[in-house]
């Protein structure tokens, strides 16, 4: 052991501490941050925490059944209540299993600490049982990650973490806990007051910035905002000033997939989700504008298009707390650095000052444009209504969000990755900030149910639906465990249509209709899988049964998994293909709209 | 990543905190994202505070050195970082030791031109020298290559130390 109190240690204040060990240290830190449940799965090299855990109350425990779901489980935590999620897993396999999630809530912005165990410091580098490079490992793949080689080192370190964590961009951050440290005494120091050594992220936006980016605005003949997941990340108070500066200018607003419910959905000037299955209105309106302004948004491929068609003629404003994310992938003209609700409400008040009055004609032309372009209504499809009828994968999203509305319930939905995930980005409406939880930058399948089951634990009476694939969901369907153990009322809705079907949807665009391993052979019965999980299952074969499984699905108090079987053919549109500008959309059957032709490089683009 | 103009070399220092790890999140950071290192030096400069410095010298557009300069910016244990390229006049030298195992008028043209370039000798024996030689990266360069065909056997290269001239600091 290597853990030694010196005496008169100025952090050695509490006489109490000099008698705790290192795992109760631990969670007393965690307790002075605010936390008051992990997301965990025991193993050798963190019994010291678990034995403290035991012993205490101030800190529940949720026993998930995978550590990639321990991960997912705290971002869904995180994302639904704009605090700090924390996962406990072991060494070795338990810390190898959690990068995923870990990779995960790096790119979607989400503050995660996460504690793993390691071999004791002894034997580290010497091949032990258990142990790997893990501090070596996730250097990639989080903000931030300490090994902890001194008992005197614990508490600090943790404090550190959550401030690491959720100051400036968010992330996940990793401590890394050999077991001697955990076992020897520690001393406890509580947070520092003072400013971080090195991580001093800008906040506040330069007010010249501000200045030059609201005369852009004022003078704008076709403006539109683009806010994305920085906006959410900013907390709720983001969101209003966002909706605030969007009236007051009369401007159309899109969201990224990030941002959904940045802005209300049922907002006039919403335009809807931008991107490669974003709306006609909201790309061309994004192609054609003349004033952009970008808040907390990062220009993501996804959302671009061919960069050097994107938005061609027009002023970039970018505004994003994070320095790298400017002149990343877009040269802009005017960058602002800062947090989405001071950059807001510098805007706002800049606005104000400023003199100069809009040129309504114009505006009002460029939303009389934009009229022409939702009146394509892009996003329609035609449902055989009669009850025999094969339920289209829209409509089946469609009525989960009408049926959700109609049971005033407050609603959080997360996703797995897909075909499905982009119709519930499309056809749910978002009022509110932290209730959609999708894993956006990585793309991760057999994220939604984890996250749904994290959601579920911070909002206990919330009706939490988790809207999932058949392939996706099979990817952390052990998780169904977790739900019966805690009796956690997530339902999980399956849009079936036996095939992976965004792969399916791009061999058929891409590939000459080779479905290369893409159907999903040999599935399970959905409904005894629910039944043998202690859940309710449903199944809907066609329209006449999809009202009344949604209804009964949102009646029952438990879990439930609904198997919606939908028709398999059915693709994601508007599509711009990888490669393709945003006007050069594919618009579906409904339409007898334009194709883009899908060059090689495209093809490269995934 | 836009490509688009031309291609600059930079010179770049970045103080960091002196902990485990702090070289690999930087050089990871240069793979993982596809930039280049031309040169790479490394060594704790302040022993009470426990700040390294570290000298890249890197190569690529405008975009791609602003892109290095924010992404090395927002590691947790960042101090600064400052482009001596393009911050003004700046001195950037690096050592190398050269060995040239040559015998004859070979071996007398090769002490003849370390003189030339301020080389000192630092090891000798009837058939090698080693040279030690302290310079911009270009003069370094100028006399490797004549070495070459001199007899050039090994050349081990320190990376570029650079600081800012006049009493500024970063």
């Amino acid at each position: 052991m290597n853990a030694v109190i010196q005496p008169g240690d100025s952090r050695a204040h509490d006489h109490s501490s000099a008698t705790s060990s290192g795992a109760e240290v631990l969670l007393r830190a965690l307790a002075d941050q605010g936390v008051d449940v992990i997301f965990g799965y025991p193993g050798g090299a963190v019994l010291p925490i678990y034995d403290a855990l035991f012993q205490q109350n101030a800190i529940r425990h949720i026993l998930v059944r995978h550590e990639q779901a321990a991960v997912h489980a705290a971002e869904g935590y995180a994302r639904s209540t704009g605090r700090v999620g924390v996962v406990l897993v072991t060494s070795g396999p338990g810390a190898t299993n959690a990068v995923t999630g870990l990779v995960d809530a790096l790119m979607d912005s989400i503050p995660i600490v996460c504690l793993t165990g390691q071999v004791p410091t002894h034997l580290i580098g010497n091949d032990a049982f258990q142990e790997a490079d893990t501090t070596g490992i996730t250097r990639p793949a989080t903000k931030h990650n300490y090994l902890v080689k001194r008992s005197d080192d614990l508490a600090r370190t943790v404090h550190d973490a959550f401030y690491v964590a959720r100051s400036g961009r968010p992330g996940p951050v990793l401590i890394d806990l050999p077991k001697d440290i955990l076992i020897a005494p520690a001393p406890y120091s509580p947070a520092s007051t003072k400013p971080h050594r090195s991580y001093r992220p800008v906040t506040r936006p330069d007010p010249g910035a501000i200045r030059k980016a609201v005369a852009a605005l004022k003078s704008a003949r076709r403006p539109i905002i683009y806010a994305g997941g920085g906006v959410i990340n900013s907390g709720p108070n983001a969101a209003d000033l966002l909706g605030e500066l969007v009236r007051m200018a009369d401007m159309p607003c899109t969201n990224t997939l990030m941002g959904l419910g940045a802005f209300p959905a049922s907002d006039p000037h919403f335009l809807g989700m931008l991107g490669m299955h974003g709306t006609c209105e909201a790309n061309l309106a994004m192609h054609g504008c003349d004033v952009m302004l970008n808040i907390g948004a990062r220009f993501d491929d996804r959302v671009t298009g061919r960069l050097n068609a994107f938005s061609p003629g027009s002023l970039k404003i970018h505004a994003d707390i994070d320095p790298a994310s400017i002149n990343k992938n877009v040269a802009v003209d005017i960058a602002i650095i800062g947090d989405a609700s001071e950059v807001l409400s510098a805007l706002i008040k800049a606005w104000h000052e400023d003199d100069t009055k809009q040129d309504r004609e114009a505006l009002a032309g460029w939303w009389r444009q934009i009229g022409t372009w939702r009146k394509l209504d892009c996003l329609r499809f035609t449902q055989d209504m009669s009850p025999a009828a094969t339920i289209k994968p829209q409509h089946a999203i469609r009525r989960l969000n009408e049926i959700c509305a109609e049971s005033r319930r407050d609603v959080f939905i997360t996703t797995e990755v897909g075909q499905h995930q982009m119709w519930a980005a499309q056809y749910l409406q978002f009022e509110k900030p932290n209730r959609w939880m999708t894993s956006g930058g990585l793309g991760t399948m057999g994220y939604g149910l984890p996250a749904a089951m994290g959601v579920q634990i911070a909002h206990p009476d919330a009706l939490v639906i988790d809207v999932a694939g058949e392939a996706s969901i099979l990817m952390n369907i052990q998780e169904m465990g977790t739900l019966a153990q805690y009796r956690l009322p997530v339902k999980i809705f399956i849009l079936n249509n036996e095939y992976m079907g965004m792969v399916r949807q791009w061999q058929e665009l891409l590939h000459g209709s080779r479905y290369s391993e893409s159907y999903s052979s040999a599935l399970p019965d959905f409904v005894k899988l629910a039944e043998s999980f202690h859940a309710t299952g449903l199944r809907a074969k066609n329209l006449g049964e999809l009202d009344g499984v949604i209804r009964e699905m949102l009646a029952i108090p438990g879990p439930v998994i609904a198997d919606i079987a939908v028709d398999q053919k059915e693709n994601c549109f508007p599509m711009i293909p990888s490669g393709a500008a945003h006007n050069e959309m594919i618009l579906g059957p409904e339409h007898a709209g334009r194709a883009a032709s899908i060059t090689d490089e495209g093809l490269m683009l995934v | 990543m836009p490509e688009a103009g031309p291609f600059r070399t930079a010179t770049i220092s970045v103080l960091v905190d002196d902990e485990a790890g702090v070289l690999a999140r930087v050089i990871g950071l240069f793979s993982g994202r596809g930039y280049n290192i031309d040169s790479l030096t490394v060594a704790r400069v302040d022993h009470e505070r426990g700040i390294s410095r570290i000298n890249i010298a890197t190569s690529g557009t405008e975009m791609v050195i602003d892109q290095i300069k924010a992404q090395l910016a927002r590691l947790v244990p960042v101090y600064r970082v400052a482009d001596l390229s393009q911050q003004g006049p700046h001195v950037a030298r690096e050592m190398a030791l050269v060995k040239v195992v040559a015998s004859g008028e070979a071996r007398v043209e090769s002490l003849r031109i370390a003189e030339a370039f301020r080389a000192r000798v630092v090891d000798t024996t009837t058939g090698s020298f080693v040279f030690e030689l302290t310079g911009a990266i270009d003069k370094i360069n100028a006399f490797v290559e004549l070495m070459r065909p001199l007899g050039l056997a090994e050349v081990s290269r320190t990376g570029v130390a650079a600081l800012a001239r006049g009493a500024a600091t970063i």
